[in-house]
């Protein structure tokens, strides 16, 4: 028997992940897991590409490996580099179907020595597949196809490039797709070798088609939700292929992101005190969404000059930030950090009210202003912040809108309801920063606007921010 | 039935590790503060680039004359990378930012 040491590297690639992921949970050891976590990949990837034996012979095609490695490092590299800290969720879901592609492809190319040898016997397709191997294809194709096509839908409407999309009777339409994709996949399964592969790549375009209109119908907001599930979607696709290989480290780390990744699913909704089925179902739908707008669309919204709020600003005592997706866009933070401390040299007391899910993702907020140098003593959480509102002379709201909705609080029939809100109507004055009177991502109208605390100041947050400091430094 | 109880006895490892690592991936993220929800998010994405050693092996045992099996190979391990790569570096440049801000509170 030769010893091979590539069952023990591939153990210690799985242990990696492990501590990895447990590390990445605890804010003080995160950036040391994931160094740990991808230590180990490296370990896995140069200890498959020179140890590993296929029917007793090691791997060739190396220049083909190694250059498309290159090409793939270095495309990650640079885009994970270059692209702003903004476009982050973004980002993370276009890799995110990469690995998805990755899945798929290998299954798809599984599938295709199989259907060759079962052509060369001319037997049924299910006579020379064994069943566990034909699972693990199809189910890496399907997952895998859906992954990478939910992802790229996920990444563009992130980016704005797709809209919203839903249609009467889309559950009916998802749900028939998804039981086609399963009768084809059997279909497959059964039928004589000449022809297996005209229904696998059915199967593949309905899984594709599935993907598309299980990602299109979702609100924006409830995106980070989508991803994190798709996220865990490509761990179980690739978990398919280390069952199909026989490989230990796909298996353990594919299975473990699927875990945690469903987990951290449910965590986020609960986040914004809801269920799961709820954000895929949801959809913010029509009709809730017409019942509470036209109850509240009422009352008059008073707009404040760029001056007054400044000087409203420069005479308070304590003012609270309550940043948003409106501050990504604009890319406001560093005005705002200059805003802050501009306040501050007028002797006002200045902190950030933080909601968990403001902005696309949870933490969004956080990295945003830390990219902007604010002070992590002054980020406060959303319980915190209701406490410190209460004391509060001007909250600003810089492009949040569904976080500060009282809709949340007070009404029932909202489909924000039951989600933890900063409750800035506690402060004594409220300003709202938008770009217009559109409702926020969620779709509903925000009652906040038309309190008699708020005032309102249209306009980009980052051309709004300025101009307040201009001001600021006049008075 | 006894399709399946033979497919369990000849995976019985692969079914052991499948569970395990089930509880395992709860068990490890269990109490996560939601500001790590996107590092976290992020981490686990690269992890499930592992998936590229699956389009090495394809790669690497395509014969010479297969296509199929080598362009999608290829492709798969250009994506695959891609993955890896930019899921480590994305997760670490998020990660970069929350320390920093660790150092500066402790100033």
């Amino acid at each position: 028997m030769i010893l091979s040491i590539l069952p023990v590297l591939y153990l210690l690639a799985s242990i990696t992940y492990i501590m990895g992921l447990k590390m990445l949970s605890k804010p003080s050891t995160a950036r040391a897991g994931n160094l740990i976590a991808a230590g180990g990949m490296i370990i896995a990837i140069f200890a498959t590409i020179f140890l590993y034996k296929f029917n007793g012979k090691s791997l060739g095609n190396y220049p083909w490996i190694f250059s498309a490695m290159i090409i793939g490092c270095i495309i990650g590299w640079l885009v994970a580099k270059k692209v702003k800290m903004t476009a982050m969720p973004e980002l993370v879901s276009f890799f995110n179907g990469m690995g998805g592609a990755c899945a798929a492809l290998i299954s798809i190319v599984e599938f295709d020595y199989l259907w060759r040898e079962s052509r060369t016997a001319n037997a049924l397709f299910s006579e020379v597949a064994p069943g566990g191997h034909y699972l693990a294809i199809i189910a890496g194709t399907i997952i895998g196809s859906v992954s990478f096509i939910g992802s790229m839908i996920a990444w563009g409407k992130l980016a704005g490039k797709f809209k919203d999309f839903s249609f009467k009777g889309q559950h009916l339409f998802n749900s028939i797709v998804l039981i086609l994709v399963f009768v084809s996949a059997i279909y497959t399964w059964f039928s004589p070798a000449n022809n297996a592969n005209i229904y696998f790549f059915i199967t593949v375009a309905l899984a594709i088609l599935y993907g598309v209109f299980f990602v299109l119908p979702i609100g924006g907001a409830d995106m980070p939700v989508v991803i994190s599930l798709l996220n865990s979607f490509t761990g179980v696709a690739a978990a398919c292929g280390g069952f199909l290989y026989d490989n230990k480290a796909m298996l353990t780390g594919g299975i473990l992101v699927g875990a945690a990744g469903t987990l951290l699913t449910i965590l986020m909704c609960q986040a914004m005190n809801r269920s799961l089925l709820n954000v895929l179902i949801g959809s913010f739908g029509g009709s809730s969404k017409a019942g509470p707008a036209a109850n509240q669309a009422q009352g008059n919204i008073k707009e404040i000059s760029v001056s007054d709020a400044a000087m409203l600003m420069a005479y308070a005592k304590k003012v609270i930030i309550v940043p948003g997706y409106g501050l990504a866009v604009a890319q406001a933070q560093h005005t705002c950090h200059e805003l802050e401390k501009a306040l501050e040299e007028k002797g006002v007391e200045v902190k950030y009210a933080i909601h968990p899910v403001a902005g696309r993702m949870p933490g969004h907020m956080n990295v945003l202003l830390a990219e902007a140098d604010v002070n992590y003593d002054k980020l406060l959480e959303m319980e915190l912040a209701n406490e410190e509102l209460k004391s509060t002379d001007v909250a600003l709201i810089l492009g949040a809108n569904d976080v500060v909705n009282p809709a949340a609080k007070n009404d029932p029939s909202s489909p924000i309801y039951g989600m933890p809100i900063i409750e800035v109507e506690l402060a004594r004055q409220v300003i709202v920063n938008k770009r217009s009177m559109k409702p926020g991502y969620a779709g509903i109208e925000n009652e906040l606007f038309y309190h008699q605390k708020t005032s309102m100041l249209f306009g980009d947050a980052k051309k709004v921010l300025q101009e307040l400091l201009a001001e600021l430094k006049n008075i | 039935m006894k399709e399946i109880i033979y497919f369990l006895q000849q995976n019985i490892d692969t079914v052991y590790i499948v569970i395990l690592m089930i509880f395992l991936g709860i068990e490890v993220i269990g109490r996560v503060p939601s500001v790590l929800h996107t590092p976290l998010m992020s981490g686990a994405n690269a992890i499930h680039g592992v998936v590229i050693i699956g389009a090495i092996i394809v790669m690497g045992k395509a014969e010479s004359g297969n296509y199929l099996a080598l362009i999608l190979g290829f492709l798969a391990v250009v994506l695959g990378t891609l993955n890896v790569v930019g899921g480590f570096v994305v997760t670490d440049r998020m990660l970069e930012m929350f320390r920093k801000k660790k150092v500066k509170s402790e100033k």
